[in-house]
């Protein structure tokens, strides 16, 4: 009971702590790949700090569906932080759900922030969500049906019970299926959270926003709670992808060590992923908004073949 | 007086609410009156499922005419309709005989076509009122012909006796049979492409009718086809349920689509009902299929499923429509293009119809994701069905419904977003009032029974599964997990609303205090919005309703098929300088291009031809008369 | 795309050190001390051209790139002056762009500074006295620090953000 409560803890922790340094391993990487120092892999965490200090600015127009926003958001990145595996296979939350669960949450923050984004009154924060929600739909039949492809093989949803049972039979996990579906979610978490070639993050121009559309008139504490909420999405999405289709290193044991060595492992495979983001981010260029539904069903190809790909290979 | 109709409406589905819920727990019973209706006497029977089906009606009546009873104007033309119209709906499920039901049907249409007549000066409202006349006797001679044709084959027009002498019927004769009820069920839950008169008659009906034409009356269409499918004709082939999927993924789809790109706000929930009547069939589709294959626990698990989404929607797109019929009672308009930033001004109605929203996009933990869950539950469950058509098909299913799901969110942030935040787009709604407190009452209710069917779901579903088996004639026990989980298929996958619950509240209070502790700065001071710079803002700047569903119509431009016009007026001295531009980009709906319109043509064609046998002479009619009595004394 | 990447890996880390100092003038009389403990460690700024001739804006641009690197300090720029700390003003404030200027400033949250990079924002620069302009930054918002230079090197621009914050080079 205590041990399940300090993991969950610790999980919290964890995503809350490390998604901001997440974020800045990734823009750390990007500089460097684009031949300048860059900022620390820390800076981050000063932003949010110095955002804390800062009195917001609330526009006259907006209600409290905008004051609201970024509490909700945060409070759906903790959960999911509850019901993922980070640390273990089964944590606190992870009796209440499942991927479908999971993308439901997500779908949850992107519907609030949208409203939030047509609260302002301003053509930014309208087109912002528009298109927010436009990638958000299209994306959801590819997470479904790769969640189908990882389900078939494993024989049930419940990501505790996916991850052990390819941990404990990793030959499950050699199957051309698998490495279909991974493809898939990860094209389905760059549209997701927002990254190139779908979104670029670091952009000025508000026509080319989508994610930065919808936030650009939160400032103060509400912007550091967006922020970082954001962060949490991209740590949880990757957290998944490392966990559930490379599961090594996650325990379903409660004792220190094993979730020690938990920790450290996906710490590693978070590293890999990061660079590989960054990387990706550097080479390829940010497509055009009327391409990313192209993107989008190519992905959901990927998904259906990766289902095909399970009855043809046993 | 013209409180007198909803008043009467309120206690008939007072008595309907218990009797239903009496009736789902396990008390059924039958009433035979021989006397009261021509050819076969009045029979009602009492089972769950009727049971179910009359304690939605009765539930959903409640709430509509509290909320009637605060709409003032015109509701004295409905009086007598109203309340004919709820006891009608109340008698359909109830219904054991081909007479009874029939009679139930047809009163129910009628008093719905006097319901959607209500403004029946507008040229709109009487076409509307008009084809919704034609298709609902469309599907009425479907299903007389289907029942009559039952009543002959098995020699008795009960159901009761159809149930026992349906599997000695060949497949052939229970198949036509299952086409011409589920034709005529189709079309009056909605299901595309028998669709047509739902987006014309649904807006045209005062709000707490709409309410319960969408909330209830569809449903008695979802009704029929599970009694068709699953009980009165015995298991059927296989290709039955793989219509019904597909009949449920395509409206699902299509339904969404339509509703992303209507800004009249009653056609946009009109189009949404459509979409979570194919939800429904999905549902219900995949419990037939399993049904057919003998996987016993999976057909209720599905069965449950729609049965579920058919309260749910019950539940909220009533919240919907009263939400909507309030603001068009406050903004006098329909179009979401003249309303905006009517949060501040009708605060609960905004509060309750974003409740609405969010379950309707299935956000958890609300009821409407709870039933989509499990939907998908038995979806992906299929490959214990080993048969690579069927595995295709229920493939096609999961892709649609998450699709429509994502869709789905997507149109009620454009619903809930347009019409509610931001500047007020026109004079009217910057002067919007509040819903009178009897109207709010029923919205707050219905809110309230959104979040408690979505967090008691593990009270709710063992009930429905019960229900469920009742109607397979299956009582398999299905474990569905304790108080606090469900969990179905032997741990496939489980879900806590409750906790997911619990848990979102204790984190919405965590970064409270984390700011708190970390010393934020408080408060914060008011400005405009960030505009560049510029010097006014005003609702012209606001994104609209075409602007926001603008991405969709560009993806699914084939679908849609719009026809874009432009037209510049220059200015008469100076052709560099532009007077007026008028942009105008509708969409075409293919169903009327290429089903309804050469459907309608054919048959003037074909009347214009037959239109010669009324030559209008009298000793033509006579010589018809004798010919018809030689041939009679022929084949007599 | 694998271009790219092995251009990347071969050309390595281009960034030129800092300068040591700056001649930036300090207008306001704020709390060096409480700016240093707000901004010191990231500080984003909002670049408004206030009718200027862009020559200034080439030379914040440049800070942008690999050369100069003001992402390395903490220092970043950002599209909304919601999210900004610092309002980096060019140009003698032409009349069209004063109430924009004005509104820019209000929109901005508190604590915030204004800096004003080139001669043209503190007096009217080049054009002082026109019949177009308001005369410098100072007369429409209340100015922190001063760049002077027409325009001033990205070097000269970046070591007065850094003596502003008061961040180590």
């Amino acid at each position: 009971m205590i041990a399940a409560l300090l993991i969950a803890l610790g999980q919290v922790l964890v995503a809350g702590a490390g998604a901001p340094l997440l974020v800045g391993v990734v823009r750390t990487l990007k500089a460097r790949l684009a031949g300048r120092r860059g900022p620390s892999p820390w800076q981050p965490y000063a932003d949010l700090r110095k955002l804390l200090g800062k009195e917001p600015v609330v526009s006259t127009t907006t209600s409290w569906v905008f004051r609201a926003t970024p509490y909700v958001l945060v409070a759906t990145m903790l959960v999911t932080a509850l019901v993922v595996p980070v640390l273990v296979a089964r944590p606190a939350l992870g009796f209440a759900g499942n991927i479908i669960l999971l993308m439901y949450l997500f779908m949850l923050g992107t519907f609030i922030l949208a409203l939030a984004g047509l609260d302002s009154g301003s053509a930014f924060g309208g087109m912002g969500a528009s298109r927010e929600v436009a990638v958000a739909a299209l994306a959801e039949p590819t997470i479904i049906v790769a969640v189908f492809a990882v389900a078939l093989r494993a024989e049930t949803i419940n990501l505790g019970g996916i991850v052990e049972r390819l941990a404990r039979e990793p030959l499950l996990a050699a199957n051309p299926a698998h490495l279909l579906a991974f493809v898939a979610f990860f094209i389905v978490m760059l549209a997701e959270t927002g990254r190139l070639p779908v979104d670029n993050p670091a952009t000025h121009l508000e026509l080319t926003m989508i994610h930065e559309a919808m936030v650009l008139e939160y400032s103060g504490r509400y912007l550091a709670l967006v922020g970082w909420a954001s962060a949490m999405r991209l740590f949880v999405f990757m957290t998944l992808l490392a966990n559930l289709f490379v599961p090594w290193g996650v325990t379903s044991l409660a004792e220190p060590v094993p979730v020690l060595l938990g920790l450290l492992a996906l710490a590693g495979k978070l590293a890999v992923l990061a660079a590989a983001l960054a990387v990706l981010e550097t080479v390829v260029a940010k497509l055009r908004l009327f391409r990313v539904p192209e993107l989008l069903a190519g992905s959901f190809a990927l998904a259906l073949l990766s289902v095909t790909a399970v009855f043809l290979v046993p | 007086m013209a409180a007198a109709g909803p008043l009467v409406a309120l206690a008939i589905g007072l008595v309907a609410f218990v009797l239903g819920l009496g009736g789902v727990a396990g008390n059924t019973w039958t009433v035979a009156v021989p006397w009261l209706v021509p050819l076969g006497g009045l029979e009602l029977t009492l089972d769950p499922l009727a049971g179910l089906f009359l304690a939605l009606v009765g539930g959903v009546a409640l709430p509509a005419s509290v909320f009637a009873l605060g709409s003032t104007g015109r509701a004295g033309r409905g009086a007598l309709a109203y309340p004919v119209f709820v006891a009608s709906m109340c008698v359909v499920p109830l219904a054991a005989n081909t007479m009874t039901f029939v009679m139930a049907w047809e009163l129910m249409s009628l008093a719905s076509y006097f319901l959607v007549l209500h403004e029946r000066e507008e040229r709109a409202s009487v076409r509307a009122a008009w084809v919704y006349a034609v298709m609902t006797h469309a599907g009425l001679a479907c299903l007389l012909a289907g029942m009559l044709l039952m009543g002959a084959w098995t020699g008795s027009p009960r159901f009761a006796d159809w149930r026992v002498a349906a599997p000695a019927l060949g497949a052939a004769a229970r198949s036509v049979a299952f086409v011409l009820l589920a034709a005529g069920f189709a079309g009056k839950a909605g299901v595309i492409p028998l669709h047509v008169w739902l987006p014309l008659a649904h807006p045209a009906a005062p709000s707490h009718v709409s309410a319960l034409m969408s909330g209830v009356m569809i449903k008695l269409g979802v009704y029929g086809l599970l009694r068709a499918g699953l009980d009165w004709l015995g298991v059927g082939p296989a290709w039955w349920g793989v219509a019904v999927l597909l009949a449920g993924t395509v409206s699902s789809v299509i339904g969404v689509l339509y509703a992303l790109v209507d800004h009249d706000l009653k056609r946009l929930l009109a189009f949404s009902s459509i979409e979570n009547v194919g939800i429904i069939l999905i549902g219900a589709g995949a419990g037939m299929l399993y049904h057919g294959a003998g996987l016993e626990g999976l057909a209720l698990l599905a069965l449950a499923a729609a049965l579920y989404h058919t309260i749910n929607h019950a539940a909220f797109k009533t919240l919907l429509f009263l939400g909507a019929g309030a603001v068009v009672h406050a903004t006098g308009t329909r179009n979401m293009e003249g309303m905006g930033g009517l949060i501040k001004r009708m605060p609960w109605t905004a509060a309750c119809f974003l409740v609405g929203s969010a379950a309707i996009a299935a956000l958890p933990p609300l009821n409407g994701f709870v039933s989509e869950w499990l939907t998908f539950v038995a979806l992906l469950q299929n490959t214990r069905i080993a048969q690579p058509i069927l595995n295709l098909t229920f493939t096609l299913g999961i892709a649609g419904l998450a699709l429509t799901s994502g869709l789905a969110m997507a149109c009620f942030v454009k619903a809930f977003g347009i019409t509610f935040l931001a500047l007020p787009r026109s004079d009217a709604a910057a002067r919007a009032h509040e819903a009178l407190p009897v109207m709010r009452t029923a919205m707050v209710a219905l809110a309230v029974a959104c979040v408690a069917l979505g967090l008691g779901a593990t009270l709710v579903v063992p009930a429905l599964v019960s229900v469920a088996g009742a109607l397979t004639g299956d009582r398999t026990p299905v474990a569905v997990g304790d108080w606090l989980t469900l969990g179905v298929s032997g741990g496939f996958g489980t879900l806590s609303t409750l906790a997911i619950a619990a848990a979102l509240g204790a984190a919405l209070a965590l970064p409270l205090i984390a700011l708190r502790l970390a010393g934020a700065a408080r408060g914060r001071r008011p400005y405009e919005t960030w505009g560049c710079g510029r010097m006014l803002q005003t609702s012209r700047m606001e994104y609209t309703a075409t602007a926001f569903a603008d991405p969709f119509r560009r993806v699914f431009d084939f679908f849609y098929r719009p026809e874009k016009r432009l037209d510049i007026e220059f200015h008469p001295g100076a052709r560099y300088f532009v007077q007026r531009i008028e942009y105008a980009n509708p969409t075409r709906s293919i169903f009327d291009d290429w089903l309804y319109r050469p459907a309608i043509d054919a048959l003037r064609v074909v009347a214009r031809r037959a239109r010669a046998i009324q030559s209008g002479s009298a000793n033509v009619y006579l010589a018809y008369i004798l010919a018809a009595l030689i041939l009679l004394l022929v084949l007599a | 795309m694998l271009r790219q990447l092995r251009m990347a890996l071969r050309t390595g880390i281009v960034t030129e050190p800092a300068p040591a100092r700056s001649d930036v003038e300090r207008v306001g009389a704020r709390l060096a001390g409480e700016i240093h403990r707000r901004f010191g460690r990231s500080l984003a700024i909002r670049e408004v051209d206030a009718g200027s001739c862009n020559g200034c804006e080439l030379e914040i641009a440049a800070l942008t790139g690999p050369h100069y690197d003001l992402e390395r300090f903490g220092l970043s720029f950002v599209a909304s002056p919601r999210h900004a700390d610092c309002l980096l003003v060019t140009g003698p404030v032409s009349r069209n762009m004063a109430e924009a200027l004005r509104r820019t400033w209000e929109a901005t949250p508190d604590p915030k500074l204004v800096i004003v990079v080139g001669d043209c924002g503190s007096d009217g620069g080049i054009f002082r006295g026109s019949y177009a302009v308001v005369g410098g930054v100072g007369a429409v918002v209340p100015v922190d620090a001063v760049v002077p230079g027409c325009p001033p090197s990205p070097a000269a621009i970046l070591g007065a953000l850094l003596d502003v914050i008061g961040r180590r080079r």
